[in-house]
């Protein structure tokens, strides 16, 4: 978009209409990035998500990310209180959050400050500024307000001072509380969004409330789009695409939940934790239909232990949890390696280690996904890329654990949590849940850890079923699951439950390289990362370079063909949100460097001399940051 | 116990077991351990009972007394130290038709498992729990547990225990929805399978404290109680524990308690002169966790995608017509 021109500041706030709306023109767009910043509890949430919607009902691409600040109540008026949304609307199917942002709505002056200082902003953004504390009893929130105001503009930035209480109170008594609706009403008209749609989305969010609260709200978002039509100078419409099929719009939390739903598996047991709680939250209020529970256990290990015991007597089940539970849960996952209990875990990384950064992104837990524990704990890890991922890889983790009587992790991380983007509708597939539970009694001399030699799966005995008996324990055990005083027998067992996830490598598919299957670099990742990595790919491949990527869903084990493809590329590098050492550092060195989690493991796989670049900001990777990474990889 | 001839007659086809049809490996306790006594307890109310095998699961820590579920032939989870209790209320809330027994110490129940068994009291689900209390840890040979009486010179504590002990009943008693709490002694037989059977038959959790000889490393622990059965204090009542004359020969000192009255149950629990043996607590209504979510829903593939349906129509976008 252009922001060469920067335009007058709107004129006085006495209501007048200002002439530049007649003469605007609307301005073609391929893909705009918004945001709206406010205090905790002032809406901007809410007319973020709101907005996000319309554009996807619209059939617009859209990607949002959460601005959530530490606290519920942070002070009012922090830089570190900003709460809000980003919305990155797009004219084709958007992958990810974007780059930095080009139109932001701040309901005070601080809020946006903690975006402009930490680089989110794009020079000469426009910025919709609540104008209400120029006119403050409070003389330093006056001069807070009108410094800020001009550094900003000083800046470049194209600043719009927007009277927003004034307008809101000509309707409702406490503005505060509509505030939000009224500059959802301001955005749509900069978009060019039928109002329509904007009146059906309010009507559903308040869906539970009365009529007259609706009718409130849209008189609110009509005023704010009328107020836009009359007084802002420019406009733009994105061109939309309307989904030939039905797709459903939620975060990645959302999906997790209704992929658990989809799976069949009955018992999720979980102890609160950010970020990870809203899939339970909204579980909780669904589970029940379809005769499942959501247990809060007393703690993160209760929680673990409660759904192996769940497990174990034949109903699949799942915890859910972010970093610092899936530490505390290690012990408890190892018995279910050890006793051969299918049990989904699902860790939605925050940032680390410690308590971290529980609302930020990051994707540090991998390597300890893998070999967490203590003992060897073979387990299936696997990372969900996208929100679409984070239902059908319920599924698929169940399906894996009763096949393997296995643990399977599952990585999100805070990004996918609270990040929304449209996806195809499912349609439901019996295939999909498990057959009923088998209780019939089992042949004479069977044995409950009867290995198979070549894949090392025994058939699961499950409470219930005659002629089954056994005691299931954590020490190491033989064939009839008694305890194992003779080390051959711990020799037998560590290698038949090692064989399994050997087994389900040879399942594997090859994954698919994103690109040519030869260049100069190939950039490799997991997780949530998969949309701007892919989008930095395209951008550098535009400049010339050959440069593919490859995305990986298994992390553990790993699928075959890997080193093949990397034998393709001049060179490869890992891209990820987490911890590495700066090669540029003054005593690092090839000696004492520690690599991000991916290229540990790929460099001690294959071999191979695997750079990775990485960046703990507890944000979600840019594509322009990747890009730019690519590029000087490249010289 | 008498039985009406209809329901004599109804249960002349059941299975009859004997107790060797719950006996599975040869334990390896210490010769004159009290757990063999425990254990000789449980396969005669599985017995008793009728428990079918298959139907009966036997959940324990880790210690000496969580061995326990190897020498039942029913199922068994020997799972991690201080965590028997969320694995069995795991198993309880997803198959409510299985029989759920936990066996844990007092290291594994009243140390590392704590926090399991303080809400285990308050989620008053289902299952039988019995605490086999032998003051202090003995697969680890012999360190002071929070039940060693103060004083006990153990190996982490040469020169003795320095605090005076955790007590499991009166903090048992002191959990809000408590339904269930009972003290017994493995060294009189009689009494100790009247209890098991009573905790067997409560729908709630069972706690049942068992004082548990060591003769390995606390060879005369509870040489005073055993010496002086007038030390003793039965509980009896008709809600409660009954005594067979010859019993009541033996221990004069009884008291009739109604097992509802939670204040005298607390008294009870604290008294340090003599050991109450009996049931201090039982309250039949207490609410229970595992009935109150008891889903009543069957679940099936037509439920499923009737639920993932009227979801999905929430956030759906629909294409244009």
């Amino acid at each position: 978009m252009d922001t060469t021109t920067k335009p007058d500041l709107m004129p006085g706030t006495d209501g007048t209409k200002a002439p530049a709306a007649a003469d605007k023109t609307v301005q073609t767009l391929d893909e705009h990035i918004v945001e709206i910043v406010s205090d905790s509890g002032e809406g901007a949430q809410k007319c973020g998500q709101s907005f996000a919607a319309i554009a996807a009902r619209m059939g617009n691409g859209i990607w949002t990310v959460e601005i959530i600040p530490a606290e519920i109540q942070p002070p009012a008026r922090s830089i570190e209180g900003a709460s809000g949304n980003r919305i990155r609307v797009g004219a084709n199917y958007v992958t990810n959050g974007g780059d930095e942002t080009d139109l932001v709505v701040a309901l005070n002056e601080q809020v946006l400050l903690g975006r402009v200082r930490t680089g989110e902003l794009k020079p000469g953004c426009t910025i919709l500024l609540e104008n209400k504390w120029r006119d403050d009893r409070d003389e330093e929130i006056v001069a807070s307000y009108t410094q800020t105001h001009d550094e900003l503009v000083q800046a470049g930035f194209r600043v719009y001072e927007i009277p927003m209480e004034e307008e809101c109170l000509r309707l409702v008594p406490d503005p505060k509380r509509g505030k939000n609706m009224f500059v959802l009403g301001i955005l749509c008209n900069i978009h060019s969004f039928e109002l329509q749609m904007a009146r059906d989305q309010i009507a559903f969010i308040f869906g539970n409330k009365s009529q007259a609260v609706i009718d409130a709200n849209i008189e609110l978002l009509e005023a704010g789009h009328d107020w836009a039509e009359c007084n802002l100078d420019f406009k733009y419409r994105i061109p939309a695409t309307k989904a030939s099929e039905p797709q459903i719009v939620v975060n990645g939390n959302t999906a997790l939940a209704l992929g658990v739903l989809a799976s069949g598996m009955q018992v999720c047991a979980m102890y609160p934790i950010t970020p990870a709680t809203s899939a339970s939250h909204y579980l909780s209020d669904i589970f029940e239909k379809v005769g499942g529970i959501v247990h809060q256990a007393e703690d993160e290990i209760a929680a673990c232990a409660f759904a192996i015991g769940a497990s174990y007597s034949g109903s699949c089940a799942l915890t859910i949890t972010s970093g610092p539970g899936y530490s505390l849960k290690q012990e408890a996952i190892g018995l279910a390696v050890m006793g051969e209990i299918p049990l989904v875990v699902v860790d939605v990384q925050r940032g680390g280690p410690s308590t971290g950064q529980p609302t930020k992104a990051e994707q540090g837990d991998l390597l300890f996904a893998c070999f967490g524990g203590h003992g060897d704990g073979p387990k299936v890890v696997m990372a969900a890329a996208s929100i679409e991922d984070c239902f059908y890889s319920m599924i698929t983790a169940r399906k894996i654990a009763e096949t393997f009587n296995m643990v399977v992790v599952v990585l999100t991380d805070a990004n996918l949590a609270t990040a929304q983007q449209p996806f195809k509708r499912p349609d439901f597939s019996e295939d999909w849940i498990a057959p009923a539970l088998d209780q019939s009694a089992l042949p004479e001399a069977a044995r409950p850890y009867d290995w198979d030699e070549t894949t090392g799966i025994a058939r699961r005995f499950i409470p219930g079923q005659p002629d089954g008996m056994h005691c299931l324990t954590g020490l190491a055990h033989d064939r009839d699951s008694a305890v194992a005083y003779d080390p051959l027998i711990n020799q037998e067992g560590m290698e038949r439950r090692s064989l399994k996830l050997a087994t389900l490598q040879k399942t594997l598919t090859t994954p698919t390289v994103y690109g040519d299957p030869e260049g100069e670099l190939l950039v490799i990742g997991w997780g949530s990362s998969k949309g701007a990595i892919e989008e930095a790919v395209d951008r550098v491949r535009q400049d010339g370079h050959k440069v593919s990527s490859l995305h990986l869903t298994f992390l553990q084990p790993l699928p075959s063909g890997l080193k093949e493809i990397l034998h393709g590329f001049k060179s490869v590098m890992t891209v990820e949100n987490s911890w590495s050492d700066d090669p540029a550092s003054e005593i690092i060195d090839e000696d004492n460097r520690r690599y991000s989690n991916l290229a540990w493991l790929l460099r001690a796989r294959y071999l191979v001399d695997i750079d990775c670049w990485s960046e703990v900001k507890g944000q979600p990777l840019k594509p322009g940051t990747v890009a730019r990474v690519i590029t000087e990889h490249l010289q | 116990m008498s039985t009406p001839a209809t329901e004599r007659l109804l249960k002349s086809n059941d299975e009859n077991f004997t107790i060797d049809d719950f006996k599975s490996n040869m334990p390896r306790w210490c010769t004159g351990c009290g757990n063999n006594a425990i254990l000789t307890a449980l396969q005669r109310l599985c017995r008793d009972e009728k428990l079918p095998r298959e139907k009966t699961v036997f959940v324990s820590g880790i210690g000496c007394s969580s061995r326990f579920p190897h020498y039942m032939n029913t199922y068994g989870f020997h799972g991690l130290h201080g965590r028997a209790l969320p694995i069995a209320e795991g198993i309880k809330m997803a198959r409510p038709d299985l029989h759920v027994f936990v066996n844990t110490g007092d290291g594994d129940c009243c140390s590392i498992g704590t926090a399991h068994w303080i809400h285990a009291i308050r989620y008053n689900m289902n299952m039988t729990v019995l605490m086999h209390d032998n003051h202090l840890y003995g697969l680890t040979k012999k360190q002071a547990s929070p039940t060693s009486p103060q004083g006990l010179q153990s190996n982490t504590t040469p020169r003795g225990t320095f605090l005076e002990p955790l007590n499991p009943l009166s903090v048992t008693l002191g959990i809000t929805n408590a339904s269930f709490v009972a003290q017994a002694v493995d060294w009189n037989p009689e009494s100790l399978f009247e209890i098991i059977s009573r905790a067997y038959r409560h729908k709630g959790f069972s706690f049942v404290r068992i004082l548990q000889r060591c003769p390995e490393y606390v060879p005369t622990m509870f040489d005073h109680w055993m010496n002086h059965p007038d030390k003793t204090l039965l509980l009896t009542h008709e809600n409660g524990m009954q005594v067979s004359p010859s019993l009541a020969a033996t221990y004069k000192n009884q008291e009739t308690h109604d097992p509802l009255n939670l204040d005298r149950a607390r008294e009870i629990a604290s008294m340090t002169e003599q050991v109450p043996v009996g049931i201090l607590f039982h309250d039949p209504e207490a609410t229970r966790y595992d009935d109150i979510r008891d889903p009543d829903r069957p679940i099936s593939p037509e439920t499923i995608r009737s639920a993932l349906d009227s979801e999905f129509d929430k956030f759906t976008v629909w294409p244009e017509q």
